[in-house]
């Protein structure tokens, strides 16, 4: 069978846009957030809210710290054994760094997508299955009304549906991308981090999965990382503008996604949107 | 410098290629060689008889039935002792250890030292360990163990540097999911690491059952039918050694017993490969 994941026949599942965010109401509050790996600081004191049901885009330059930011949020920075980080998150009334926090839980409730689409090696069915089945779903009927809900909602259902029990590896990338998002979307996560979801896939699967993206807004509390400017402008509510000083990155700016780049209020978030700088 | 000609720099490669050809032909030739001299002098004395009988006269006639019932009991002590600790190990240098550290490159460094040692010595060392200072005498478990040892260090490095190679990205795929780091190993890492594991375990069964020096002083020569794990059982390999060195008219059934060996060989490897791929296959397929 030839698959053309990229038919003008492709239609996205059911999730249903969510309400408009337009009343902000924080999801993460994020307080004086530092990390540094060894002596070098990557991130300095760092604060902002992220506006729950809302997508968010981080923007700036190749170094300046966005991806630390963002794997600091699900406690990744914890396998880093030189990382460390100070300043406060709090998520449902808890810092997520203190120490007693059960991480697995943790990731459960923030899920992450990475830049190159992470599949395991394992079938299409085992990939969704196996998160599953580590947080608890004992009952294996469960589990298929669940897989099947994941993979309609990511819009990959009528395209493998027959061919569950293949590798995920003979996926295409783009298909490849969605199906991690709908491994993590399984474990029904209020909060997804998007690390570059669309760099490494082509034009046109970016384009797919930017507008799944666009269809968790309401549901999910949406992190991108990206360095596509038009992206940003096109898929979040949002924006926050990092930027490096003395090797060092900083929050420079944060707003509404349209009042940054239509009117910035800093000179450096005007020269890196109008392509001046970065 | 006078720069060189075309035509010099052609023959100079195909001179290059000449000689690779004849190292590979060279290596080809001699494996069909020694193949072929024993299939040609050992298969004519293949007999349903000879696989199932005792041997006797000292194996000048009879068979070899009990010698190979030995030997599979050997090996699956070799095995069953091998697998899990190697694996364990394997996980545990690739998964728990920081990469690089002194302290785990002092383990890597001692497993390949423990790999290239003879495995005579390993004999010796079964023999004042298994078999002398935990009283298990000359015996089928006392062999195993001393074979268990020997195989080891290389079935540790080859599923650790398999395991290794697993794309990082699925490591950190599965922590964004909070799985547990332990159902990251069993369920991703293990079955992406199966190729190295498969080949580890079949470098391990080919040197565990060719094996002799290890086992003349650990399982011993008695080539009567085991009765248990702690009798004395000769292995195939010893038997052949046996045969050909203190036998004077063994040549025969030596050269029939090292076609059966290595018959044995192969299909425990094919044995083995398929084993592991169904076992892999359904960790990786089945739900």
């Amino acid at each position: 069978m030839t698959m053309q994941p990229h038919s003008p026949t492709f239609t996205l599942g059911q999730i249903e846009q969510g309400p408009p965010c337009c009343e902000p109401i924080p999801h993460l509050s994020i307080k004086g957030l530092s990390v540094r790996y060894g002596a070098q600081t990557v991130l300095d004191e760092v604060s902002l809210d992220i506006y729950k049901g809302c997508i968010t885009a981080l923007i700036g330059p190749s170094g300046c710290g966005k991806t630390s930011f963002l794997s600091t949020l699900n406690k990744m920075t914890d396998a880093i054994s030189h990382a460390h980080v100070t300043g406060s998150i709090h998520f449902d009334n808890n810092n997520i760094l203190d120490a007693q926090t059960n991480v697995l839980q943790l990731r459960r409730r923030i899920g992450m997508i990475f830049q190159k689409p992470n599949p395991f090696p394992l079938s299409i069915e085992r990939n969704l299955e196996l998160p599953l089945k580590e947080h608890g779903i004992k009952s294996r009927k469960v589990r298929k009304e669940k897989i099947e809900k994941a993979l309609r909602d990511v819009g990959l259902w009528h395209e493998v549906s027959d061919r569950l029990n293949t590798s995920a590896l003979a996926l295409s990338g783009g298909q490849q991308q969605r199906l991690c998002i709908a491994r993590a979307i399984i474990l029904e996560p209020e909060i997804l981090l998007m690390d570059e979801p669309c760099s490494a896939l082509d034009p046109i699967s970016s384009g797919i999965v930017e507008d799944l993206i666009i269809r968790l807004r309401g549901d999910y509390t949406v992190i991108i990382v990206t360095h596509n400017l038009a992206q940003a402008k096109r898929v979040a509510n949002y924006a926050a503008f990092f930027w490096m000083k003395e090797r060092v990155g900083k929050l420079i700016e944060f707003g509404q996604c349209q009042h940054l780049f239509d009117t910035p209020q800093h000179e450096l978030t005007a020269a890196y949107i109008s392509g001046a700088k970065g | 410098m006078p720069s060189r000609s075309a035509s010099n720099i052609r023959l100079a490669d195909q001179c290059f290629s000449v000689l690779i050809m004849a190292c590979a032909a060279f290596v080809t030739i001699t494996l069909i060689w020694v193949l072929g001299d024993i299939v040609i002098k050992g298969a004519s004395h293949i007999t349903w008889s000879f696989i199932t009988s005792e041997p006797s006269d000292a194996g000048r006639s009879g068979g070899i039935g009990t010698i190979l019932v030995s030997t599979l009991l050997i090996l699956c002590v070799a095995l069953g002792a091998a697998i899990p600790i190697g694996l364990g190990v394997a996980v545990w240098l690739s998964e728990f250890t920081v990469q690089h550290s002194r302290f785990s490159n002092t383990v890597g460094t001692t497993l390949d030292v423990l790999a290239g040692i003879p495995s005579i010595v390993y004999g010796l060392f079964g023999n004042a360990f298994f078999s002398l200072y935990l009283g298990l005498g000359f015996s089928i478990l006392s062999g195993g163990l001393t074979l268990a040892c020997m195989i080891l260090p290389i079935f540790i490095r080859t599923c650790e540097s398999g395991l290794s190679a697993v794309n990082n990205d699925w490591r950190k795929g599965a922590q964004a999911l909070g799985m547990s780091r332990s159902a990251a190993i069993w369920h991703v890492l293990l079955p992406a690491a199966a190729p190295a594991i498969i080949a580890g375990l079949i470098l391990g069964i080919g040197r565990a059952t060719a094996e002799t020096a290890a086992l003349i002083f650990t399982s011993g020569y008695v080539d009567r039918m085991p009765g248990s794990l702690l009798d004395s059982g000769r292995a195939l390999a010893v038997h052949i050694y046996d045969l050909s060195m203190n036998v004077t008219g063994g040549d025969n059934a030596a050269y029939a017993s090292a076609f059966v060996l290595i018959t044995l060989i192969i299909l425990l490897n094919t044995t083995a490969q398929s084993l592991i791929d169904r076992w892999f296959s359904q960790r990786i397929y089945a739900s």
